[in-house]
């Protein structure tokens, strides 16, 4: 027996063609709008606020590749952020005695426990009563943003406590130089050691492991992007004053949930068996995969991170109204696409749906600095979206890596 | 061979709405025995078999295993009580790769609960490279590998996981020439260690060499059979279209 040759060149870096792609545009995106723009788009403050505004959907984003990647869809996500934005503001506001130190945690943990309980309701019709996810979750779009209405009677529920609005990353909505730093060096370490531990393991097992000077570029990329990017956050300062704001609230659930959802789609069995059945749910079946146990579990899943989109939504705005999430399902699914995720299912990748986020995000901050029209705007992220796919399926037959 | 039969099937039927698939079939299988389940298309072959896999849980009946009444609810449980089966569209998962469609549903974790793809790796390499010396693709995905290189990956999935029963249902049909002595071969060895093995197929040629006794189904129901060795190649044609030897 011969043994497997190690990858060679550039192939030996394990880079996944869909996340080089969307990496690529994102780099491209923001060169030239920092150009277009005459060097506004590329500056701390104009990247914090880009980083802020795709937190929502990009955390969305990353729960939809395992829906997905599950050959299902989750029409209901912007509803479910409308009704738990609307709980997490309601609980607190009239519920809660109004001065009361758990008032918003309490609110918090029970708008993200409504939006998984909303996931189960529609895993369950989907996985236990065989009704299309289409179906479920267009009903669960009228249902729930009704629901989120009805509650208040249409009102705006305001004002939150200040507690809670810090999670939205406005007024004092970060984590500060320090906590970024430390936060970054403990990233670095962690990846640094990851990447090593697996080195170890591999050849333990006498598996071929990447060349040294690959996984030695893979932590320098790791480090050198986790820390530019806190160098970037804390060098937007505080108003009059030269103390830098760090990584914003929000931007950190989002990195948090890009991390640990890319973890849950690689390394668990759990999001191994959600792209087997999406792939082909009956051979997944006859493998053993508990196909409406695991089709249960991605929805409460999605259900919990729209929840936190929920939460992260009212905080932002300082209220809970009842357009919240409005036409988000939209974006997070083109997010999730345009980051490589098939709606064959089977395949998808969470990092690439995040950057996907960001991207589409990119684009429109970029053309609102630009002063181009919401009507253009629209246009043109459709157009790309258009483009993101075309591409995609034309490349998939030639990749061999 | 020893009084308990590793399968024993009793009276087992299975309807599809208003279609009778199987209908009051019995079946048994010994510690080291092929047996070839024969009859046409449509006979109940694969049905009965995937009331023993999980596939197609049984209407009513007895299944034993190993002189145990149990119910086989799922692939999985078929699974945990040592049946595994290679299906005929042999069932792997063409966005994954060899390794993750090896252990798909049994995947080795780590202490951390992770999935432990070292582990993973070295054993399939291993396994498959028992099966297939020439196998080395085990990170490509099962989309871009030969029909030969498929099938390893099924059967290989099939007898890692220390198998008491093993069914292989239509297996050449899959196969180039090949895949097809390897099947011979692994199924010789496999049978020498005791495993008791069912062979579906409705071609004659291809389990006359291999199968120790043959079972004829027609119309949902066991209807005969006997050793390979009392039987001549026209004798079991007959009971295969006919329904029994001299009728």
């Amino acid at each position: 027996m011969s043994p497997p040759l190690p990858p060679r060149g550039l192939r030996a870096l394990e880079i996944e063609p869909n996340v080089a792609g969307i990496g690529l545009a994102l780099v491209v995106a923001a060169i030239g709008f920092d150009l277009a723009t005459g060097g506004i788009f590329l500056t701390p403050r104009n990247l914090s606020n880009l980083a802020i505004q795709s937190s929502v959907v990009g955390i969305m984003a990353a729960g939809m590749v395992l829906v997905i990647g599950a050959r299902h869809i989750d029409l209901a996500v912007g509803s479910i952020v409308g009704v738990t934005g609307m709980a997490a503001a309601v609980l607190q506001v009239e519920w809660f005695p109004v001065d009361a130190a758990w008032g918003w945690p309490l609110a918090t943990f029970a708008a993200l426990a409504l939006g998984a309980g909303i996931g189960v309701w529609q895993g369950y019709w989907t996985a236990y009563r065989s009704i299309p996810s289409f179906i479920v979750t267009l009903a669960g779009l009228l249902i729930f943003r009704g629901l989120a209405y009805l509650w208040t009677d249409g009102r705006t529920v305001a004002p939150l406590q200040p507690g809670f609005e810090r999670l939205g990353g406005g007024f004092d909505g970060a984590i500060g130089s320090t906590g970024s730093l430390v936060l970054g060096g403990v990233a670095v370490f962690i990846i640094a050691g990851s990447t090593l531990r697996r080195r170890v393991d591999r050849r333990r097992h006498q598996i071929p492991t990447r060349p040294l000077w690959a996984d030695t570029v893979r932590i320098c990329v790791g480090a050198g992007g986790i820390l530019g990017f806190v160098a970037v956050m804390n060098a937007y300062t505080l108003p009059r004053s030269d103390i830098g704001r760090g990584v914003p609230i929000p931007v950190l659930f989002m990195l948090a949930t890009a991390i640990g959802l890319d973890g849950i789609a690689r390394r668990t069995r759990f999001g191994r068996h959600a792209f087997a059945l999406g792939s082909d749910p009956a051979a997944a079946a006859l493998s053993g995969v508990r196909v409406r146990r695991v089709t249960l579990a991605t929805f409460a899943l999605m259900g919990l991170l729209a929840g936190l989109a929920g939460v992260l939504t009212s905080a932002r705005l300082g209220a809970g109204t009842n357009t919240m999430g409005t036409l988000a399902e939209l974006r997070v699914i083109a997010a999730a696409v345009i980051g490589g995720t098939s709606l064959r299912g089977g395949s998808g990748s969470v990092v690439g749906a995040v950057l996907g986020a960001v991207f589409m995000q990119s684009l429109e901050n970029g053309m609102v600095l630009l002063g181009v029209s919401s009507a253009l705007r629209q246009i043109c992220i459709g157009l790309v979206l258009l483009l993101a796919v075309w591409i995609d399926s034309a490349t998939r037959g030639r990749r061999t890596i | 061979m020893t009084a308990t039969p590793l399968v024993d099937l009793s009276a087992i039927c299975k309807r599809f709405g208003g279609l009778e698939a199987v209908s009051n079939a019995s079946l048994t299988l010994y510690p080291g025995e092929v047996v070839a389940v024969l009859g046409h298309n449509g006979a109940g072959k694969s049905t009965l078999m995937g009331v023993l896999s999980g596939a197609t849980p049984c209407d009513s009946g007895t299944v034993r295993i190993r002189g145990e009444t149990v119910e086989i609810s799922s692939p999985a449980r078929a699974r945990a009580l040592g049946v595994e089966t290679v299906h005929q569209q042999l069932a792997l998962i063409e966005e994954l790769d060899a390794v993750a469609n090896l252990f798909l549903g049994r995947e080795l974790r780590t202490r951390f609960g992770l999935l432990d793809e070292e582990a993973m790796e070295a054993a399939a390499r291993d396994v498959l490279g028992r099966l297939n010396p020439r196998f080395t693709q085990l990170r490509e995905p099962v989309r871009n590998l030969s029909g030969g290189q498929r099938s390893t990956i099924a059967i290989a999935r099939a007898v890692h996981f220390e198998a008491r029963v093993l069914i292989l249902d239509e297996p050449s049909a899959a196969l180039g020439p090949t895949e097809k002595r390897t099947v011979a071969e692994t199924i010789e060895a496999l049978r020498a260690e005791g495993i008791g093995i069912f062979l579906v197929s409705h071609d004659l040629h291809d389990v006359m060499d291999v199968a120790t006794r043959v079972v004829i189904m027609r119309a949902g129901r066991t209807i005969g059979g006997g050793n390979t060795a009392d039987l001549s190649h026209d004798e079991i044609v007959a009971m295969i279209v006919s329904g029994g030897p001299d009728r």
